[in-house]
């Protein structure tokens, strides 16, 4: 039952959708308002029919559906709960229905916020939307639908792959989906712009917020991604180089790079070519991220499956690209710049300078991810980028962008004077160098870190600078330092939000400088009751154990740590044995700390327990990263909310 | 017999002794850590064999481990790997030939990047000024006056 | 001022890169060819699970078929296993040897194998991998065919077939010694 009405859903939704873009369209042309409606209600309809799909499916896996294949696949009667509600969205078919939902929802809330506010470019942005979402209701259709019934019915399921057995399941996809999908609208905007003719900075002024919420869910995702591979995947790091990494990265650098450089087209009116391509760059990285994931033609951990499904991904991102940049060509002369500039040294060229190591990183990064296919294409040899090549290259790119992340935001716009020059940067400057020399006196000898250290210190300081002089100000209308602060944040809240969200990535940097500087590991072979020491602490194998799960068999080791006295600590990891799976899955055991984490992975051990191998790290200053993605958030909540400044 | 046998037995821990004398270098983990950490675990995608948590994994940095104490040098360590699975093996691929493309082409981007923001930057220095009022005649000229009088009332 | 065709070229220069992408449906990116095709054989010497030595070098002059399996290979080792001890009763009196080198393995999951598909070649255990990183094997199961000077002519990657066992030995059976 459940399969047939899935699919009798998605092909309705298919139908509506594709009607809705039409009359949409011909509705923003004709400006015959019915039809406009219609394409309205079309868009209700095919929230109503995805949320169905949802529903049906969540059903399907609470009820232990087996005649619905997707479910058959990715469950089984031992899987938990709430895994079974998160894989939903585990594998291939279910991630797509998450997306279309996503989108659906976005087209709603389109619809509900501009029908009256907009009614030049709100035709179009709907059937643009449409359209995308079209194309993701026709995979659930035709390559990858999730609705197909399977015959027999199994008496059991195939399992979770137990490496998503975790809570990042529930949040790591959401998040970066919802990043994703988010661009959708920006991008709808801008063609609409460009379709109408208005290439002004209207289309930037309305999607400003969407961008940032975007951008931020598409960092959170990153993030979560990030803290799910130190955690579940046992090799202590947390960011790979892997193709399926890259390829959520590279939007994500053109998404930055766009959210700085609208902030020029605002003032200036310029760039308002450069704005249009970027936005619909990033929403092509991010057609082509799902499109890398799900085509099978560069090995990943992530990447699912093949089939057809690439075709048709390749074939829409062929369509999008093509097709948008043939619109922004053909508009071109709607889009010359009234810019005007007095000297090099000015806030535009810092923000120009900005946009072009982002870019730049993001070619280092595509580059890298298809060059293995190029190599083969040319020449017959299967090469491997990995870690070292995106590191060396990225590293001064990204030195580069901490840099600018201290200049942009405080030296003038047009011209900086040197008593501008002066005024703002040569405390913070001196407080970079002197941190620098400082670290360099502790024993960092690594020249990056000294680099990076030294850095962060310098944007810290122009961001206390600013702040510090803004309070001043306003203390002397009478305010003290708290009533002053609030007002700031309020007020100015771009601003400082923007300030927040660069101190949030200071941390994130100190987090990863560390972290690559300065851990350390071990591994060894131990035997009851033997030691292994590292970095001050002491860590003794003490036993294992067996134990049934629901859905695999586990043997668990027990570990006591010791550091320098101070109390023992129990570790616990484990290998899990499923057996759907060929190799065994590790669950590694960690201490977080705020400087260091002790991280442990059980390899192999014997039978009778009298041995096991096994893996100790000491991680410094990984906990930078999360905190960093908490400070991340308040500042990108702080950057939306609704100004509060008067008109200028 | 007996003095035959101690003296054999003797003979033989003698020729045991300098062997175990001359016992394999120590092995530099550091080291191990530094070539695994150039090779490409080939059971999981994207993680080194100095990462990887993988048994494959494990057993590899077992043979570089052997391989440094029989006295090879981490060059002749990552050739062996080489030769046994190909350039692909390597993380990155060596700055040679056709693969030197991949190592030059992001610095080529970002110098051409460099230039193109130069004279973007220069074009804006050289954009026109603002253009000077356009002369009025004198009829606009006291009509604008009047009724600038009028408002001032 | 910018010419009709300038305008154009950056949608026109997005085809290149979508047609490299193309490209890819055609590669597997799992598949990855073997430098050890054509070179000589790595030598190795290992201990049976019936405790015997197992020599490459004892079997030169005879057509070699190298199998590396392990018990935790679903499906595809459980699929090739009755396969391989056919292939080896058809061919062990025509010049043809048969060697199994079982990976990562605990000897007892091994011995079951050996005992449920009653595989009558010499298997025996790989411990720390040397032979199998001395042929390049990155997954279970990998199959080399060996000539009888001993260099390495075929891999099968995946699960061996009666028909691809067939084809193999005979082409190196056809050669003249």
């Amino acid at each position: 039952m459940i399969p047939e009405l899935g699919y009798g859903a998605t092909v309705a939704a298919l139908g509506l959708a594709l009607w809705g873009m039409f009359a949409a369209a011909t509705g923003g042309r004709t400006g015959r308002l019915d039809l406009l409606r219609s394409g309205e209600r079309a868009a209700i309809g095919v929230w109503i029919l995805i949320t169905a799909c949802i529903a049906l499916m969540l059903y399907a896996f609470l009820t232990f559906d087996f005649s619905v294949r997707y479910v058959a696949f990715n469950t089984n009667r031992g899987t938990p709960f709430y895994y079974r509600v998160t894989a939903l969205w585990g594998a291939l078919e279910g991630s797509i229905i998450l997306w279309s939902w996503m989108l659906s929802i976005y087209t709603l809330i389109v619809v509900v916020q501009y029908r009256r506010r907009q009614p030049e470019l709100y035709p179009w942005v709907l059937s643009v939307m449409l359209g995308i979402l079209a194309f993701f209701l026709l995979i659930m259709t035709v390559p990858a639908p999730p609705f197909e019934r399977l015959q027999p019915i199994p008496p059991d399921g195939r399992g979770l792959n137990p490496l998503l057995e975790d809570s990042g399941m529930i949040t790591h996809p959401v998040a970066l989906y919802l990043g994703f999908t988010g661009f959708t609208v920006p991008y709808a905007f801008a063609m609409a712009a460009l379709i109408v003719g208005r290439t002004g900075e209207e289309w930037i002024t309305i999607t400003r917020r969407w961008t940032i919420i975007a951008w931020y869910f598409l960092s959170l995702g990153l993030l979560i991604g990030g803290w799910w591979s130190y955690h579940v995947l046992g090799w202590g790091g947390y960011w790979a180089w892997d193709p399926v990494e890259n390829s959520a990265f590279m939007p994500w650098l053109t998404a930055t790079a766009f959210l700085h450089s609208v902030m020029i087209q605002e003032r200036r009116r310029m760039l308002k070519l450069w704005n249009l391509s970027l936005i619909i760059l990033t929403f092509g990285l991010t057609l082509f991220g799902t499109f890398l994931t799900r085509s099978g033609i560069i090995g990943s951990v992530h990447a699912f499956t093949q089939g057809s499904i690439g075709v048709f991904f390749l074939a829409f991102l062929a369509l999008v690209l093509v097709g948008s940049f043939s619109l922004l060509a053909s508009r071109m002369e709607r889009l010359r710049g009234q810019g005007e500039l007095d000297s090099v040294v000015s806030r535009e060229s810092a923000f120009l300078l900005n946009n072009l190591l982002l870019v730049a990183a993001t070619f280092t990064v595509f580059f890298g991810t298809v060059f293995p296919l190029l190599s083969e294409a040319v020449r017959g040899t299967k090469v491997s980028v990995g870690a070292p090549f995106f590191n060396l290259v990225n590293i001064p790119i990204f030195l580069g962008l901490l840099f600018l992340m201290g200049v942009g935001p405080l030296i003038a716009w047009r011209r900086a004077s040197a008593d501008n020059l002066r005024r703002n940067f040569l405390k913070p400057v001196l407080a970079g160098v002197v941190a620098a020399a400082a670290f360099r006196v502790l024993g960092v000898g690594n020249a990056i870190v000294l680099t990076a250290f030294g850095l962060v210190i310098f944007v810290a300081g122009t961001i206390l600078l600013d702040y510090v002089r803004a309070v001043r100000a306003r203390r002397r209308s009478g305010d003290d330092w708290g009533a002053a602060t609030w007002g700031l944040l309020r007020r100015q809240n771009r601003r400082y939000g923007g300030f927040v969200v660069h101190l949030g990535i200071l941390v994130i940097a100190l987090g990863v400088a560390g972290s690559q500087a300065w851990s350390i590991e071990t591994e060894t072979t131990l035997t009851k009751g033997q030691s292994v020491e590292l970095g001050g602490y002491r860590v003794r194998f003490d036993g294992l154990e067996a134990s049934e799960e629901s859905n695999h068999f586990k043997v668990t080791g027990a570990f006591t740590m010791t550091n320098d006295g101070r109390a023992p600590a129990m570790l616990h990891p484990a290998r899990k044995f499923y057996p759907q799976e060929q190799t065994p899955i590790a669950a590694v055991d960690y201490r977080l700390g705020l400087m260091k984490d002790v991280y442990l992975v059980l390899g192999d051990f014997a039978r009778d327990g009298s041995q096991a191998t096994v893996k100790l790290k000491i991680n410094w200053m990984v906990s930078w990263l999360w905190i960093g993605g908490l400070v991340l958030t308040l500042g990108g909540a702080l950057a939306i909310l609704p100004d509060r400044r008067r008109p200028a | 017999m007996t003095p035959l046998l101690v003296a054999a037995a003797a003979l033989v821990l003698l020729a045991g002794g300098p062997a175990r004398a001359a016992s394999p270098p120590a092995v530099n983990e550091e080291t191990v850590h530094e070539i695994a950490s150039q090779l490409r675990c080939v059971v999981c995608q994207s993680l080194s064999v100095a990462d990887s948590p993988s048994e494959t994994a494990s057993q590899m940095r077992g043979i570089i481990r052997e391989r440094l104490a029989a006295g090879e040098t981490p060059a002749q360590v990552r050739d062996y790997f080489v030769d046994k699975y190909g350039p692909w093996i390597l993380l990155s691929p060596p700055r040679r030939g056709f693969d030197l493309l991949v190592w030059v082409a992001p610095f080529l981007v970002l110098g051409i990047g460099l230039v193109m923001v130069a004279l973007v930057v220069r074009r804006w220095r050289r954009a026109p000024s603002r253009v000077s009022p356009p002369a009025l005649d004198s009829a606009v000229r006291e009509r604008i006056r009047r009724e600038m009088e009028e408002l001032d009332r | 001022m910018k010419t009709r065709w300038v305008r154009f070229s950056i949608p026109l220069a997005v085809v290149p890169v979508l047609l490299l992408l193309a490209y890819g449906f055609w590669t597997n990116p799992r598949e990855i060819p073997s430098p050890l095709i054509g070179k000589p054989a790595a030598k190795f010497t290992l201990t049976s699970f019936a405790g015997d030595p197992v020599s490459l070098e004892r079997y030169r002059g005879r057509v070699v078929m190298l199998n590396f399996w392990a018990s935790w290979c679903r499906p595809a080792c459980y699929e090739e296993a009755p396969v391989i001890e056919r292939t080896w009763q058809a061919y062990r009196d025509k010049g043809v040897v048969v060697l199994g080198v079982d990976v990562q393995d605990q000897d007892e999951a091994a011995r079951k194998i050996i005992e449920q598909f009653q595989h009558s070649f010499p298997n025996s255990p790989d411990p720390g991998g040397h032979v199998a990183v001395d042929y390049g094997v990155y997954g279970v199961p990998e199959t080399f065919f060996i000539d009888r000077q001993g260099r390495v002519r075929f891999k099968q990657v995946g699960e061996l077939t009666d028909a691809i066992a067939r084809e193999r030995l005979e082409t190196l059976l056809a050669e003249k010694p």
